[in-house]
């Protein structure tokens, strides 16, 4: 058998290949993203990127109700977007196998908030599998389709940041052959959920739920592996490898499916052990339904209802309990260094756009994306940031409770991916009840964020074929807003201008930035400029062009008590003109 | 047999993904059981990162248990430094000898560090210091810097030098491989 590598999101990938999947779609989101750019180097699915969410389960749900095995793939934020289907999906249940990848982002390394997606498996009556690394997530999504089809469910499958993007080993398996061929079967008892029709589901969903409980008593996918009689942990997911390491010797009911919970296994693993514990990531999912049953167990007692778990605060948890004696650990001392943060890229288009909002004093709503960045110093250019598409629907609501002067200041800013996401809606409404602010669409041609996905503005596929382009400045004027401006941020004085005209207007207005983002000019599609130099004769110290925080601008102090100057890093700079306009004293040039 | 814990740690953009992708090639190739694992998203832009790879007979969490690296291969100064209460007193550090600055020093907000070399050693004694870009310079291609530090990373390793050429081989395009070979050979003789 061919041994491999993968991340977590290449075995599913994988796992859709061998599975037989026909149909995928996804709306990128870290991190989950690089299951469909995997999955599009399997020619026999057809995968996607889709506007949002929603779209791309109710794509999958379509293929599904044509026979064909399909997938969506999100993360854990995305399954708001699509909850709306989800619910009633639950109640048709499936053609084809379908399955929903959820990737949650405990720690939040890149999101606003940490929800605990196996709530919605509970929440919408289907089944949820969780694989522990690489190899079960292929095989577990595998497994999902026969799952779905054998129970008529959709089933979810709920990965993490830590087996999303962690790596090991996996054994690549042949694609399964002989399902059925996809064709239209008329069901409307099935697929129309009007009420009289739904009422007869829902007690199949309950039953269903009844049902798969007891398969997973049985299913070899939840696991005891008895070691000592002390220590019982019930534990899923990437949890299970922390405890496997924290504590080698305790005996562990490792559940595949933690959603409906195998309970005929749980009594029986209770029973053996001393001490039975819950360790889980995030909420007391597993542990409220064990309690539920009238078994006692120790949880998030001494376990964080916050964050990501680790072997060390696994091992801390159980040691300040007094279950577990560890020796201390003492860490090597260092010094406090300079923090390292995250900032947005030497060249990129949002910051000449948000240093004029900052010099407006403008109060900028943002919106989910690379330019979330813009409310870092020095620019502090955002001052709230809720979900997709909420900036623009959160400043057509905040103008309608100030007066006239302070209105005047609000200024949504959204990127293109997020406008189209759900930015959309939000602007229809905005034009629609004539709420006077001031929106900015930073069209920068890509889903930069999650790593320069295209989207439906940007001219191409999730394959790369050329695709008909959304134009937004004439979708916003289709919606009904009669001020369209597009201006160049690079342009600083143009900026200013435009913003200024914008945001003094008593109705509502868009305006767009036409400047690619950086990252993608370097793939051929766009020219990159020559880069700058700051002329150390020429520059006064006067630390202007600082105010933009651009990565290639680097202040020097001087050694002798003289004032220090601004140097700009030749590999760094992409020549986008922006600092250079800032520097009264021309001492900025250009490399030719 | 025990797990061998190696982190690798720099900025976003210097090539720490693939240099951890390499290692973990190298040890399944050579019969471990082997995991990594890093945060992509935010950390692209300019961000402190940190990969893990651990390898052994059989290894559980993907991620290095706090105190017990083995290993520390520090792509910049200021962010080997930041990663050294991972790491066992007795670990090997192998360090690149490069500055990026963070941005309030480029404001100059606040200074990069004097003396980090000093202060790792006193820390951590086994400090092996790589002029990374100079000797990529010496291979033929700048870039090449982190194929200069896995070769000498590897040299701390017991594993032959003929799965260190496959696993590049799988790894690195076709057009770099010949320079990234030279680079890693460079690095493996230090």
């Amino acid at each position: 058998m061919k041994k491999e590598i993968l991340s977590g999101n290449e075995a599913i990938a994988r796992g859709a290949f061998e599975a037989g999947v026909k149909v995928a779609s996804a709306y990128p989101g870290t991190p989950s993203t690089e299951i469909l750019e995997n999955i599009i180097h399997y020619r026999s699915i057809n995968s996607s990127w889709a506007p949002n969410e929603k779209v791309a389960l109710e794509v999958v749900i379509g293929a599904s109700f044509g026979g064909a095995r399909a997938v969506a793939c999100m993360k854990h934020v995305g399954v708001n977007v699509a909850a709306d289907p989800l619910f009633t999906l639950s109640y048709t249940g499936v053609g084809g196998g379908l399955l929903l990848v959820v990737a949650d982002d405990p720690e939040m390394h890149s999101s606003q908030d940490e929800q605990d997606s196996r709530n919605y498996a509970k929440f919408v009556k289907v089944p949820m599998l969780e694989p522990a690394d690489s190899f079960e997530c292929k095989e577990f999504t595998r497994l999902a389709f026969e799952l779905s089809e054998q129970f008529d469910t959709p089933v979810m499958l709920r990965s993490c940041t830590r087996i999303s993007h962690g790596k090991s080993i996996v054994e690549l398996g042949e694609p399964v052959t002989g399902l059925p061929e996809p064709k239209l079967v008329k069901n409307p008892a099935k697929l129309v959920m009007l009420p009289g029709n739904a009422r007869v589901r829902h007690p199949l969903v309950e039953e269903r739920v009844v049902n798969l409980g007891r398969h997973g008593d049985s299913w070899e996918i939840n696991r005891e592996e008895y070691r000592s009689a002390d220590i019982g942990i019930i534990c899923a997911g990437v949890t299970y490898q922390y405890v496997r390491e924290a504590l080698p010797e305790a005996s562990t009911l490792k559940l595949g499916m933690v959603y409906p919970l195998p309970k005929g296994k749980i009594q029986e693993f209770a029973a053996k052990v001393k001490r039975l514990f819950v360790v889980e990531e995030l909420d007391p999912f597993i542990e409220e339904q064990v309690k539920a049953m009238g078994i006692a167990v120790t949880g998030k007692e001494i376990i964080s209802l916050c964050g990501e778990l680790s072997p060390g605060r696994i091992r801390k948890a159980f040691s300040d309990a007094g279950i577990i004696c560890i020796p201390e650990n003492n860490p090597l001392q260092t010094e406090a260094i300079p923090m390292r943060p995250p900032n947005m890229c030497p060249g990129c288009p949002h910051r000449g756009l948000f240093y004029e909002l900052s010099r407006l004093g403008a109060y900028v709503t943002g919106d989910i994306g690379c330019y979330t960045l813009g409310f870092m110093p020095p620019l502090n250019a955002m001052d709230t940031c809720v979900c997709m598409g909420a900036s623009i629907s959160n400043a057509s609501g905040i103008v309608r409770a100030l007066p006239p002067e302070e209105q005047r200041r609000v200024v949504a800013v959204i990127g293109d991916s997020t406008f189209l996401h759900t930015g959309l809606n939000s602007l229809m409404e905005m034009a629609w009840n004539q709420s006077p602010a001031t929106v900015v669409i930073l069209d920068n041609r890509i889903t930069a964020m999650t790593g320069r996905q295209e989207n439906p503005a940007s001219g191409f596929t999730l394959s790369g074929e050329v695709a008909p382009e959304v134009k937004i400045p004439d979708l916003c004027k289709a919606l009904g807003i009669r001020h369209v401006q597009i201006v160049d941020p690079y342009d600083l004085d143009a900026t200013f201008k435009v913003l200024k005209q914008e945001m003094d207007r008593s109705e509502p207005s868009v305006v767009i930035t036409n400047r690619p983002c950086c990252l993608i000019k370097g793939d051929g599609r766009f020219k990159a400029d020559d880069v700058l130099f700051v002329d150390q004769d020429s520059c006064t110290g006067c630390r202007a062009c600082l105010r933009i925080g651009c990565p290639a601008i680097e202040w020097q102090p001087a050694p002798d008590g003289k004032k220090g100057k601004a140097y700009i890093d030749p590999l760094l700079c992409t020549g986008c003109t922006v600092c250079q306009q800032l520097c009264k004293f021309d001492a900025i040039g250009r490399l030719k | 047999m025990s797990i061998t814990n190696i982190l690798l740690v720099g900025v976003g953009g210097q090539g720490i993904l693939l240099a951890s992708e390499i290692l973990a090639e190298a040890f399944m190739l050579a019969g471990f059981d082997v995991k990594k694992s890093e945060i992509h998203g935010m950390s692209q832009r300019g961000g402190s990162v940190v990969s893990h790879v651990r390898f052994g007979e059989k290894v559980f969490s993907p991620v290095v248990p706090e105190g017990e690296g083995d290993i520390l291969f520090g792509f910049e100064l200021l962010e080997t430094y930041r990663y050294l209460p991972l790491m066992k007193a007795d670990a090997k550090v192998i360090a690149n000898d490069f500055r990026i600055y963070p941005p309030a020093v480029l404001l100059g907000q606040q200074t990069y560090p004097d003396g980090l070399v000093e202060k790792m050693r006193t820390i951590v004694p086994d400090l092996l210091l790589v002029d990374g870009l100079k000797l990529a310079n010496e291979a033929g291609n700048p870039r090449a810097a982190n194929t200069v530090l896995l070769g000498a990373v590897s040299g701390k390793l017991d594993i032959k030098e003929a799965i260190w050429q496959s696993a590049i081989e799988k790894m690195v395009p076709k057009k770099a491989l010949d320079v990234n070979l030279k680079a890693f050979r460079i690095g493996r003789s230090l």
